[in-house]
C-alpha cells in the first residue's frame, strides 16, 4: 500500500519551548489516522508542517510522494485542510463560500459534486445565508465541504469537532468514514480518547512526543495490567480508600467508577475489609477490559510526565 | 432526605414568540454533581442564565441557594461561583493579583482575602507560583486555580461548562478529584458539557432537547433505561427531535 505522509525525526521549537520533538510515523493511502492528545500536545504545529504553512526545525517529511520543504507550491494544491478555527468568511453565504474555495483551486462545484453531495446537502437549504450565521454543526459541514471541493489527495481536520453537540459529532465522524470509498486520506486531530475508536490507526501524542502509534484495539491491548472496575456510592471517600490501601498500584476515576489496577493483578484478600473499615460497604468490582483513555494513563505515567 | 439547592417548578422563558425553555421542572440537591446536557441550540444556556441570575424567567418559580431568580437575582450572584474552560482568570495577572481581585469582587473583606489566598496557596501546594503570570502556568495548573478561586466566597453552588476539555488524562483526573473532594464537602456542582465521557462523572443528569427536558436521572439508570453501552448512545437516542 502506498504512503499517503512520511515522516522521520521532526523537531521544532518556537523559542525555548519544544513543540515537537523527534516525530517519526507514516500515514497509508486511504487511511482516517488520528492525532489524539491535549491542548498543547503540538498537534496543529504538527499539523500545519504536514500542511506546508510551517517549516521544521530539523527532520524529514513528504506528502503524497512530495517533499514539504522544496514542493509546497504542487502539494499545496492536493491538500485539504479544515484549520481549528471556524475560517471561512462570515459575510459571504454557504453557497459564494463554496464557489470561491471552488475558484482559488482551479476548479468549480459542479465538477466534484459527487464527493460533497452527502455532506452539503445538509446545509444547501440554507444556501443564500451568511456562513456567520450557521449554527456548529452546519458551519463544521461547511468548512469541511470547501475542504473536499478540490478533490484533495489528503485531508487534514484540526480538531474538527471540538465545541460540537454529541449528536453531530457522530454525524461528523461517519461522513469521514464514507469518504474512505472515494481516496482520501484522512488525518484528523481530536483531544477527545473515545473519537480514537472511530479511527483506522491513532498516535497518542502528549508534550510534542508520540507516546504510542497502532490501531485502537492494539492500543488497548498494550495494558500491561488487569484492570478493575470498582463502584460505590460516595467516590470521593472511595478513591481516598483505594489510594491509601497498599496492595493499589494505580487509581483513577472513571465516569461513574474508579478504575484501579493491584499488586499481582488480582483483587486483594484483605481489600473488602480495608474499604468497610474505610466507611464503604456498597462496593461492586468488576474486571473491564481497558479503554484509549487507560492506556493514555499508563503511558503518561511511563513517559514520567 | 437531601437538601434542595436548586429548584425549578414549571420555567417558561421566551424570547418573542420563541420558547427557549418550555416548563422546566427539576430539583438539584445539596452536594450533588448535577450535568446538565443537551444538544446545541436545546436552550441550555437560557436556562442557565436564569440559575445565575443573569436572565429572569418569563414565568414559573426557580429557587436558586434560596434565592427567588426572579426577585433576587444579586443574591443569587453572590451565592454562585462560575467557572468556564476557556476564561476565567486573567492571563496578565499574578497567580495572587487574581485571588485577590476575584475576593474583591466578590466583597470579601482585605484581611479575609490575606487569609483565604494563604489557605489556597497551600491547599494547592501553589506558595511558588503565587507571584508568576497565569500565562506562565500550564493549562492543569490555571485550571486548578480557576477552580478555587470560583469557590472563595463560599458559594453553595458552582456552576462549569466544560471543565475538563482539552486537557491530558492525568490532569483531568486530579480536577475531577477536586470536584469531588468539593462536592463531599457539600458544595453542589453544576456542570454543563458537550462531551458525553463528562458527564458520566455526575450523579445525575437532565438533557434538554427543543426547549424540554427529556431525560434526568442517574447516567447508569439512562443506561438501562436506553439499554446503551455510554452516555454519549443514550445522548445520541434522544436529544434530537
Amino acid at each position: 500500500m502506498g504512503k499517503t505522509i512520511e515522516t522521520s525525526g521532526i523537531g521544532k521549537k518556537f523559542g525555548t519551548t519544544t513543540a515537537l520533538e523527534d516525530i517519526s510515523f507514516s500515514v497509508n493511502e486511504s487511511e482516517v489516522f488520528g492525532f489524539i492528545g491535549p491542548d498543547g500536545a503540538g498537534k496543529t504545529t504538527l499539523f500545519r508542517i504536514i500542511t506546508t504553512l510551517l517549516l521544521p526545525d530539523t527532520g524529514e517529511i513528504s506528502v503524497l510522494g512530495k517533499n514539504c520543504r522544496t514542493e509546497y507550491k504542487a502539494l499545496r494544491k492536493e491538500i485539504g485542510y479544515m484549520p481549528g478555527r471556524f475560517s471561512l468568511y462570515h459575510d459571504l453565504s454557504v453557497e459564494e463560500n463554496l464557489n470561491f474555495y471552488a475558484t482559488i483551486f482551479g476548479t468549480t462545484v459542479s465538477e466534484n459534486y459527487d464527493l460533497i453531495s452527502d455532506i452539503y446537502s445538509h446545509i444547501e437549504p440554507f444556501r443564500k445565508r451568511p456562513a456567520g450565521k450557521l449554527s456548529g454543526g452546519m458551519k463544521q459541514k461547511l468548512a469541511l465541504s470547501c475542504a473536499l471541493i478540490h478533490k484533495p489527495g489528503l485531508l487534514v481536520l484540526d480538531e474538527p469537532t471540538t465545541g460540537v453537540d454529541a449528536v453531530s459529532r457522530s454525524e461528523f465522524w461517519d461522513m469521514l468514514g464514507k469518504l474512505k470509498q472515494h481516496n482520501i486520506t484522512i488525518l484528523v486531530s481530536t483531544p477527545y480518547m473515545d473519537e480514537a475508536m472511530r479511527c483506522d490507526r491513532v498516535a497518542l501524542i502528549q508534550n510534542g512526543r508520540l507516546l504510542a502509534i497502532d490501531s485502537p484495539a492494539k492500543i488497548r491491548a498494550g495494558f500491561s495490567r488487569k484492570l478493575f472496575s470498582i463502584k460505590a456510592s460516595g467516590k470521593y471517600r472511595l478513591i481516598t480508600a483505594l489510594r491509601s490501601f497498599p496492595l493499589t498500584i494505580t487509581s483513577f476515576p472513571f465516569g461513574e467508577s474508579v478504575h484501579v489496577t493491584f499488586k499481582d493483578d488480582i483483587v486483594p484478600t484483605g481489600l473488602n475489609e480495608h474499604l468497610i473499615n474505610n466507611g464503604i460497604s456498597d462496593v461492586t468490582i468488576n474486571e473491564t477490559k481497558a479503554g484509549i483513555e487507560d492506556r493514555f494513563l499508563e503511558l503518561m505515567e511511563t513517559a514520567g510526565r | 432526605m437531601r437538601n434542595t439547592v436548586i429548584s425549578v417548578e414549571n420555567l417558561v422563558k421566551k424570547f418573542g414568540s420563541f420558547t427557549a425553555n418550555d416548563n422546566l421542572s427539576f430539583e438539584v440537591y445539596e452536594g450533588e454533581i448535577f450535568g446538565f446536557l443537551g444538544a446545541n441550540g436545546a436552550g441550555k444556556t437560557t436556562a442557565i442564565r436564569i440559575l445565575s441570575g443573569l436572565s429572569a424567567p418569563t414565568s414559573g418559580k426557580v429557587t436558586v441557594a434560596g434565592f427567588d431568580a426572579g426577585k433576587q437575582a444579586e443574591l443569587i450572584k453572590r451565592n454562585i461561583g462560575y467557572m468556564c474552560q476557556k476564561f476565567s482568570l486573567y492571563e496578565d495577572l499574578t497567580v495572587k493579583e487574581n485571588i485577590t481581585l476575584y475576593g474583591g469582587i466578590y466583597g470579601l473583606s482585605r484581611s479575609l482575602i490575606v487569609s483565604r489566598i494563604g489557605v489556597l496557596l497551600d491547599r494547592l501546594r501553589f506558595r511558588a507560583f503565587e507571584n508568576r503570570l497565569i500565562s506562565d502556568l500550564p493549562l492543569g495548573l490555571r485550571q486548578k486555580l480557576a477552580f478555587s478561586v470560583a469557590l472563595l466566597h463560599e458559594p453553595k453552588i458552582v456552576f462549569l461548562d466544560e471543565p475538563t476539555g482539552g486537557v491530558d488524562p492525568i490532569t483531568r483526573r486530579q480536577f475531577w478529584e477536586m470536584i469531588y473532594e468539593t462536592a463531599a464537602m457539600g458544595i453542589t456542582i453544576f456542570v454543563t458539557t458537550h462531551y458525553m465521557d463528562e458527564a458520566e462523572y455526575c450523579d445525575r443528569i437532565s438533557i434538554m432537547s427543543e426547549g424540554k427536558i427529556v431525560a434526568l436521572d442517574t447516567p447508569d439508570n439512562l443506561k438501562k433505561k436506553y439499554n446503551a453501552e455510554t452516555v454519549e448512545d443514550v445522548f445520541i437516542k434522544i436529544a434530537r427531535p
